[in-house]
């Protein structure tokens, strides 16, 4: 069974439908009980990181997703407040798996904040990208995006930014984009997520 | 780096296509959902649903038909039409969509944008704008689908959609809209540069070379095209090959 954790981040529609194109089970909680006991947790977000990480210490959560041994899946939000901090948490640490800090894209020429769209990956390594063309293009919507770190294991590469595009310390794992609405390629990640 | 989207709109009333593909093998050219599985699979970067029902009962129907598109469909789709509150954003969000579209509402009462902004994010809200040039020199903003003249100007009123929290602005030009003459790149352009938000350039394309002029010259983010595709004049395969080969970045 899957946990999708639910802190009030965003509507968790499109992963849900992702998951059940994929024929996997989950349940939506935050009953930190439900989240240990699952074989996978997902963490997904689209909002504000400071919310994010209010509303994880709301209901009790960060040190229980600390603490988790099985695959964790951050999305977007979600992987953000993985990292060490965030821009858009001025003061407030965040979980702390991985080892990046967040920061605010500067709108440039021809760059349009948000980052909105489909953009390709660079760099990609590990299990997530397994059977993965080298450079596939998957959909992003963020206005804040992690620095590289030893724990980037995608990168993207955006208004005079190089991001980490995809995360992973031991069993954590991040993406910045949303694998639920990538398409084809998007819904190969998540497969491989759940085969880790 | 960043791909130029293309996305295909799709008109629907009472629940049905009216105006779509008629893809060879499809055996219902109404269906929605089959029609935005087929765009998908065709290279379609996001979808447009646009409600043109004009019952409630037709509005109910196409609040169903989000849930479906929302569960067969693995790219971010967008729905308008008639969206006049945050309840019915509320509404069409829980049911699955990625993206709204505000038109009408948003100038009635542009204080939409932002209570649905604050709740849902900025990413989820496409202010769409029907304009025409004016003897004056200014581009007027319209209401009700071009036919009825508001007191917002084009430029003014992206800059305060966007300062009220939209993602994306919608433009569509109502003097190119349905000539197929090609859009008006000088007024995009300048759009686009005076926004820090993404703008979609529709209505106008009758070729493949006038979405690529849209989106090098008028610096346009993403082409929504409707009777371009409607009429199977080009597939979304081909547009997108034409636009890769003349350099302009697209996923393929």
């Amino acid at each position: 069974m899957i946990a999708i954790i639910d802190y009030d981040m965003g509507n968790l529609r499109s992963l849900e439908n992702a998951l059940d194109r994929l024929g996997a089970e989950y349940t939506v909680t935050s009953d930190a009980d439900v989240i240990r006991s699952a074989d996978k947790v997902i963490l997904p977000g689209v909002g504000h990181a400071g919310l994010a990480m209010d509303n994880l210490v709301e209901r009790g959560l960060p040190d229980v997703i600390r603490a988790l041994r099985q695959p964790v899946l951050g999305i977007c939000v979600g992987m953000q407040v993985l990292c060490r901090d965030s821009e858009e948490a001025p003061g407030k640490p965040c979980l702390g798996v991985f080892d990046a800090h967040v920061r605010q894209f500067t709108p440039a020429p021809g760059c349009k904040v948000p980052h909105m769209g489909w953009n390709n990956l660079g760099n990609t390594e590990g299990k997530l990208f397994k059977g993965l063309e080298a450079s596939p293009y998957v959909y992003f919507v963020h206005s804040y995006y992690a620095g590289l770190c030893p724990d980037t294991v995608a990168t993207c590469a955006y208004a005079g930014a190089m991001f980490g595009a995809a995360m992973r310390y031991e069993n954590f794992y991040g993406t910045q984009f949303h694998p639920e609405k990538s398409g084809d390629e998007g819904e190969a990640i998540i497969k491989n997520f759940l085969a880790i | 780096m960043l791909a130029k989207r293309i996305i295909p709109c799709l008109d629907v009333k009472d629940g049905r296509v009216v105006k779509g593909i008629n893809f060879a093998g499809l055996k219902d050219v109404g269906d929605a959902v089959e029609l935005g599985r087929r765009y998908a699979l065709e290279g379609a970067d996001e979808l447009v649903y646009l409600d043109i029902s004009a019952t409630l009962e037709g509005r109910k129907t196409f609040a169903r038909l989000v849930s479906r598109v929302a569960e067969a469909v693995n790219i971010p789709f967008t729905v308008g039409g008639g969206i006049g509150s945050l309840d019915d954003a509320s509404r069409l969000l829980d049911a699955g969509a990625d993206k709204i579209t505000l038109n009408s509402a948003a100038i009635a009462r542009p204080e939409l944008i932002g209570e649905i902004a604050a709740k849902y994010g900025r990413q989820f809200v496409v202010v769409a704008i029907d304009a025409k040039s004016g003897p004056d020199g200014l581009w007027h903003a319209t209401t009700h689908g071009g036919s009825r003249p508001s007191d917002k100007e084009l430029f003014s009123w992206a800059r305060e959609a966007q300062e009220r929290g939209a993602g994306e602005i919608l433009f569509t030009s109502m003097d190119h809209d349905g000539t197929r003459g090609g859009y008006p790149c000088l007024v995009y352009a300048a759009l686009s540069d005076s926004l820090v938000i993404p703008v979609i350039a529709s209505g106008g394309a009758g070729s493949v070379e006038d979405i690529a002029a849209v989106l090098t010259e008028g610096k346009a983010d993403a082409a929504l095209a409707a009777s371009i595709f409607h009429y199977g004049q080009y597939t979304i395969g081909e547009v997108k090959r034409y636009l890769a080969s003349k350099g302009i970045p697209v996923r393929i």
